[in-house]
């Protein structure tokens, strides 16, 4: 028995962080310490990009009253963004941050499908880096639309303290607020979309894997491997799901904090 | 204890490493697995009494979904910096 797991586990070599680092194709540009250059995420995202501007081009290039099915999967999607999660969270202002909720929310989605795209099978998503840009837009954009509605000072007091908090109590409120408002909400955003999709590789690879090495170690594994396989199937429809929700989750707190900013007081 | 661990062949300090990640994913997942139950079960309770709300429901159900789950995904990510 001992034998049959160790040839195992000399052919399985488990997933760790290093799946996660490409190299560069061509050269480099150096700009100070950080090192820009076309390798295979950059080349997902692009693609991921043009095949979401491809969709909406070849889906709404000639609208008709009666839509055939590519246009009808289009206005099903955007009708979904528009009544599920920009009327729904920012109310009848909503329709003002559509391009940007329906652009995050399509982007996500066709970022996150790389993961169980066959050959591929890797998204984009599961580097820091594109979550982080995409939480610091929706940063941005709801502090600076707060702003805009509140002026500076009556947005920081919109934020920092609560409605009907006793006064003696802001010294505790106040930077509680600030930290889980300003500093936090970032940070959860993108740490939420990108942890999903490492996760989701390393469960992936794991049942995959370990199908292949199963198989090939010979003896009583032999048996185990379709249940793997099946497993790593039935996983490949969860992360399905997955990019969906996650696309729906980024973009529906998007708009709630876009909505609480905005929000009259009480 | 410390005598057997000094027996051992191979990086002591590897193998415990390779624990404390163990560790941290499974304590991590904890917590959120109860406050998701708990959500969960109560969104499923306020749709069966109120299924003309079951949109509203859903949708704020889903907020709740993803600020818990961050927090089991700070355990993944924790464990890979440790």
């Amino acid at each position: 028995m001992t034998g049959t797991f160790g040839s195992v586990l000399a052919a399985f070599e488990p997933p760790s962080t290093k799946d996660f680092v490409w190299d560069c194709w061509g050269p480099a540009l150096r700009v100070g310490g950080l090192e820009f250059c076309m390798n295979f995420i950059y080349f997902l995202v692009l693609l991921g990009f043009l095949a979401m501007l491809g969709f909406f081009y070849f889906a709404l290039r000639k609208p008709r009253v009666v839509p055939g099915k590519l246009q009808s999967t289009a206005e099903i999607g955007i009708q979904f963004v528009r009544e599920n999660i920009a009327l729904q969270m920012i109310g009848p202002e909503g329709d003002r941050y559509m391009p940007l909720l329906a652009t995050l929310f399509f982007a996500i989605f066709f970022w996150n499908i790389w993961e169980v795209a066959p050959w591929v099978n890797f998204s984009s998503n599961s580097r820091i880096a594109f979550p982080l840009v995409m939480a610091i837009v929706a940063w941005i954009t709801y502090n600076v639309v707060g702003i805009r509605k509140h002026g500076f000072g009556g947005y920081a007091k919109h934020v920092l303290i609560p409605p009907g908090a006793p006064v003696w109590l802001y010294p505790l409120l106040v930077p509680i607020e600030f930290i889980t408002q300003i500093i936090v909400r970032p940070i959860t955003l993108s740490v939420r979309l990108w942890a999903n999709f490492l996760a989701g590789h390393f469960l992936l690879a794991v049942f995959f894997l370990g199908t292949i090495a199963m198989l090939e170690s010979g003896g009583i594994l032999y048996a185990i491997a379709p249940l793997s396989f099946a497993i790593g199937v039935a996983l490949v429809g969860f992360e399905i799901f997955v990019s969906v929700l996650q696309a729906f989750i980024f973009t529906i707190l998007t708009a709630s904090y876009i909505g609480g900013a905005i929000a009259e007081e009480h | 204890m410390f005598g057997l661990l000094a027996q051992t062949t191979g990086d002591v300090g590897t193998g415990l490493e390779t624990i404390g990640r163990g560790l941290v994913i499974g304590l991590a997942a904890i917590g959120p697995g109860i406050g998701l139950g708990v959500l969960i079960g109560h969104a499923v309770e306020a749709m069966a009494r109120q299924p003309e709300y079951a949109g509203q429901v859903r949708a704020t159900m889903f907020i709740g979904i993803g600020l818990i789950e961050a927090l089991a995904l700070f355990g993944i990510a924790f464990s890979f910096i440790i």
